[in-house]
């Protein structure tokens, strides 16, 4: 559709899925070879910090300052995992390139493992994505019988096993020390951290947890250089390309692999079709549900981290769901908080018991019964639950109850004053 | 009688479970297994995933009980979740869930009374653009419509009968 160089999105054929043949024909594991018999681990972990690329998985942290942590001189056992657990609502990248073309994610990992000295990995993939895992188990055996997993990779004296790991739903696996518990065949609560994982993660051992497009990126940044990576952003302190869901009330819901940095209209017009059945614009989630909403005045916005941060929201997993002018952006937040509430591990009380008193609230005002009291209590709740729950699901379900009482403050006021829904 | 895993499967298991050095790390697995072959894991399934990794029966319970997919009741032959999550609700996730609801003669967590069929609620299928959407037992089903549904509940009905 347009000039942006297609990374991961490369050989993607809708409805087809790019075998180790085609994976091979057009640049697949040249990456692998080249660090294998040229690079030293501390160089690859050099030049990944040196593309700027953040972590995919919606934290956005420094992947190559978070494998500096890393502790590579420890002995083995060392991990190295894959969270596919994918399972904000609106995000759903992760799930298309696997489905398209899961050789990136192994090729990634192996070269990922090699400058961390990980020996052993996990692929950590969501109830839903039976197709996915399909897909992956059958590129492990590829990769294995041509020799990129297992003993001695290459004849470099480099060794490498690949295990995946099938869940059984919940969201809240998708948190790093939750995902690694659930790896272990433990409830899968989140842990205490610190010891964060690389000193204490996988059986007690250093892990590193990377999102699946994370680790896809990497070889193409071992191919194509820190600088070119950088340069592939629209905005100047960006890096790379990015796989943006579009979801909602679009023309066009599909996945495209777009520069970081892309302006939210142009995302929305140029790829998105633009509002479906000719209604306006009114408000998105800019990266998954735990993110804080955009409006109208925001669509010449540079969609990455630090752009993102600095109008109170946050790029997440650039999975963009798009809300219309007919949209009752109270019942959106509802559907929302329902989510996090329903997926609550229950650890906690800020989240446990404060996320269903949030969603009655909200019931109690969109049913035309609420009144300003109520209002201020969202907001004291809003004040109760951030920053004071174990882990980071419930500062989450904060996003789009941050947004809706910052940015659309007089549309709950309506609801109280006409004691219905006004949509 | 149906039973619970054929005893081949279950061998199988004991060896992978032996060459395992945290063995633990397979309760899921061996669960999934169970249900992919009994349709839901019962009590019996439980004891036998801890008597073949070597842990407590709560050991294994604490996580069953955790995990949405993991079936701790009987559900119908074809378990189906309706994403109600935000992308399936703009584009007509409601009327999909009314729709199946009416259609199949139950509400949201019944099974219809021939077992063919349960109704759940289910989060994000991570097939937002596709919305709205459902899962049946783990196949996804996208871009749907009442017709659409019609026509996926006469087929597995047509597919049961012969
Ligand atoms: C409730 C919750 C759910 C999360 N779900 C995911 C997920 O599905 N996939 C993912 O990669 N990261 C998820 N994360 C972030 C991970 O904890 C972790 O930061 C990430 O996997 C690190 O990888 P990255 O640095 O490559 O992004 C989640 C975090 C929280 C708190
Ligand atoms: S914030 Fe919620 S999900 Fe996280 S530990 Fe507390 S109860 Fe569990
Ligand atoms: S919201 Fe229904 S599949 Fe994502």
């Amino acid at each position: 559709m347009s000039a942006t160089p297609q990374l991961l999105f490369k050989n993607r054929v809708p409805g087809k899925t790019v075998s180790y043949k085609d994976y091979c024909k057009t640049g697949g594991y040249t990456a692998l070879e080249k660090a294998l018999k040229g690079m030293s681990p501390a160089e690859i972990v050099t030049l990944v910090k040196a593309s700027g690329l953040r972590g995919r998985g919606g934290a956005g942290f420094s992947t190559g300052l978070k494998w500096s942590f890393f502790p590579a001189d420890k002995p083995a056992p060392k991990y190295l995992v894959c969270n596919c657990d994918e399972m904000e609502p609106g995000t759903y990248k992760d799930g298309e390139l696997l489905a398209a073309d899961p050789h990136q994610l192994i090729e990634g990992m192996i070269l990922s493992a090699y400058a961390l000295n990980a020996d052993t990995g996990y692929i950590f993939i969501r109830y839903a994505y039976d197709q996915q895992l399909k897909n992956l188990q059958q590129a492990v055996a590829e990769a294995t019988a041509a020799g990129y997993l297992g003993k001695n990779i290459c004849g470099s004296g480099f060794d490498f096993e690949l295990h995946l790991h099938g869940s059984a739903g919940r969201y809240i696996l998708g948190e790093e020390t939750a995902l690694l518990n659930g790896l272990e065949g433990q409830r899968p609560n989140p842990r205490l951290k610190p010891p964060f994982p690389a000193q204490s993660g996988l059986f007690g051992r250093p892990t590193t947890v990377n999102n699946v497009e994370t680790l896809a990126n990497i070889p193409h940044i071992v191919n194509g250089g820190a600088e070119w990576f950088k340069g592939l952003a629209r905005n100047h302190e960006g890096a790379g390309t990015k796989l943006f869901g579009l979801s909602g009330h679009l023309n066009v819901t599909e996945c495209f692999e777009l520069p970081v940095g892309i302006p939210l209209g142009e995302l929305i017009e140029a790829y998105g079709g633009g509002v479906w059945r000719n209604r306006k614009f009114k408000a998105c989630l800019p990266g998954g549900a735990s993110t804080p909403y955009l409006t109208g005045e925001h669509l010449d916005i540079a969609l990455d981290f630090d752009p993102l941060a600095a109008v109170g929201s946050r790029f997440g997993t650039a999975g963009v769901t798009v809300f219309d002018d007919q949209t009752c952006m109270l019942r959106v937040t509802l559907n929302l908080l329902r989510f996090f509430a329903r997926e609550s591990c229950g650890w906690c009380t800020p989240c446990r018991d404060g996320l269903p008193l949030v969603c009655w609230l909200l019931e109690k005002i969109e049913n035309g019964e609420g009144t300003l009291d109520d209002l201020q209590m969202l907001r004291d709740q809003q004040q109760h639950i951030s920053g004071r729950s174990f882990c980071a699901l419930a500062d989450g379900a904060m996003g789009p109850l941050d947004g809706l009482l910052r940015l659309f403050e007089q549309e709950v006021i309506d609801h109280i004053d006409k004691g219905r829904c006004p949509f | 009688m149906k039973i619970l895993l054929p005893k081949k499967q279950i061998e199988a298991f004991r060896t992978k479970a032996e060459k395992t050095e945290h063995r633990r790390e397979l309760v899921v697995d061996f669960m999934r297994e169970i249900q992919d072959h009994y349709g839901w894991v019962p009590d019996e399934g439980v004891e036998l995933v801890a008597e073949t990794l070597g842990v407590t029966t709560i050991d294994v319970e604490e996580v069953a009980t955790f995990y949405d997919k993991i079936y701790r009741q009987p559900v119908g032959r074809y378990p189906i979740h309706i994403c109600d999550s935000i992308c399936c609700w703009t584009r007509g996730g409601e009327q999909i869930a009314a729709h199946l609801q009416e259609l199949l003669g139950i509400e949201l967590g019944g099974t219809t009374e021939d077992g063919l069929f349960t109704l759940l609620p289910t989060c994000c299928l991570g097939g937002c653009g596709r919305a709205p959407s459902i899962m049946i037992g783990r196949k996804f089903h996208g871009n749907l419509t009442v017709e659409a549904i019609d026509q996926l509940i006469d087929q597995l009905r047509k597919e049961v009968a012969r």
